[in-house]
């Protein structure tokens, strides 16, 4: 029963990655990416490993696909056009390289002689896995990589709303007539400085040629 | 089923990944790949805990996917910041830094 399961969720995770991997557009790609987290859910749960395949389905497949879906939706149809492949050689370099990679990968994991890798693991304690098992190591055992995880958590939040932000100034630009002279900037108007993104303008200088048009108009 | 089964599930799926990051060009796509890496990753990292009876793999695994969502909140803002001021979303346009 257990080799049933183990090998629909296998091909599943496989299928879900080669759609990744292989799929033109990438709304598709998040799609498949989400059926192999599934897959791997499944194969986290023949393992034993019940919190993380419940963690991997509420916020792996649940809330980053959905972040994924908003950021593939906003940059929408016209980024989204059909990219040309890179040169077949590029192809083949990289064929050649992953499956280089598998066949390393393939050796050391099959050859290296660890006694329990042909067994199905440890006896089963009652218990191993659980929330209540993986709660009680990570507030006790592995306190300090906990609270460091959610200082980087809050780190990577700023950071993305640091990122996303509007760079010209704030809010202000908005209601305001679409002049070149608003930006301000002696620069290209691509760049911008962390000043700017927390609302410093610069003092006015010769307008930049020829972007009258290219900023956008709609924000978040 | 045994350990081993699951490792090499696990290899192909980061081999995948691999030539994802490779041959693709777009950046959405390249992080979708490094998730694909990522969770190869972790199904080794789950494997090797059930193998000692250890629960202390499935920590690793659990930080990896702390980790993994920092990424792509910081990657996909990138992306986002790109996309405002009209650039190409295409890894092999984006090489202004590139010596």
């Amino acid at each position: 029963m257990s080799a049933v399961v183990f090998f629909i969720a296998a091909i599943g995770a496989i299928a879900g990655a080669i759609g990744v991997v292989a799929l033109r557009n990438p709304f598709y790609s998040v799609l498949a990416l989400v059926g192999h987290l599934l897959s791997l859910a499944a194969l986290f749960l023949l393992l034993r490993a019940e919190f993380i395949a419940a963690a991997q389905v509420v916020v792996y497949a649940g809330a980053v696909m959905v972040l994924y879906l908003f950021v593939v939706s906003y940059i929408g149809g016209g980024s989204l056009q059909q990219m040309t492949p890179g040169g077949s050689n590029l192809r083949l370099i990289a064929g050649t390289a992953v499956l280089a990679l598998f066949a390393e990968l393939a050796i050391a994991v099959l050859g290296s002689g660890l006694q329990a890798i042909d067994s199905d693991g440890a006896p089963y304690v009652s218990g191993f896995g659980s929330p209540a098992a993986i709660g009680e190591a990570l507030l006790t055992k592995f306190l300090f990589p906990f609270e460091v995880a959610s200082l980087l958590l809050l780190v990577a939040a700023v950071g993305a709303v640091v990122l996303a932000r509007r760079r010209t100034g704030g809010t202000t630009l908005d209601d305001e007539a679409r002049d070149a002279a608003h930006y301000i900037t002696p620069r290209s108007l691509f760049s911008g400085t962390m000043a700017e993104a927390v609302g410093a303008i610069r003092d006015p200088a010769e307008p930049p040629v020829g972007v009258t048009d290219e900023t956008e108009r709609s924000g978040w | 089923m045994s350990i081993a089964w699951y490792l090499v599930v696990s290899a192909l799926i980061f081999c995948i990944g691999a030539g994802g990051v490779l041959v693709r060009r777009n950046p959405l796509v390249i992080l979708l790949c490094l998730e694909l890496m990522l969770n190869a990753t972790n199904l080794a990292l789950i494997a090797f805990a059930r193998m000692h009876g250890n629960s202390d793999g499935q920590i690793f695994a659990l930080i990896v996917m702390v980790v993994a969502a920092c990424e792509v909140t910081v990657g996909l803002g990138l992306i986002v910041a790109i996309f405002r001021r009209r650039l190409p979303i295409d890894v092999d346009e984006l090489r202004e830094l590139q010596g």
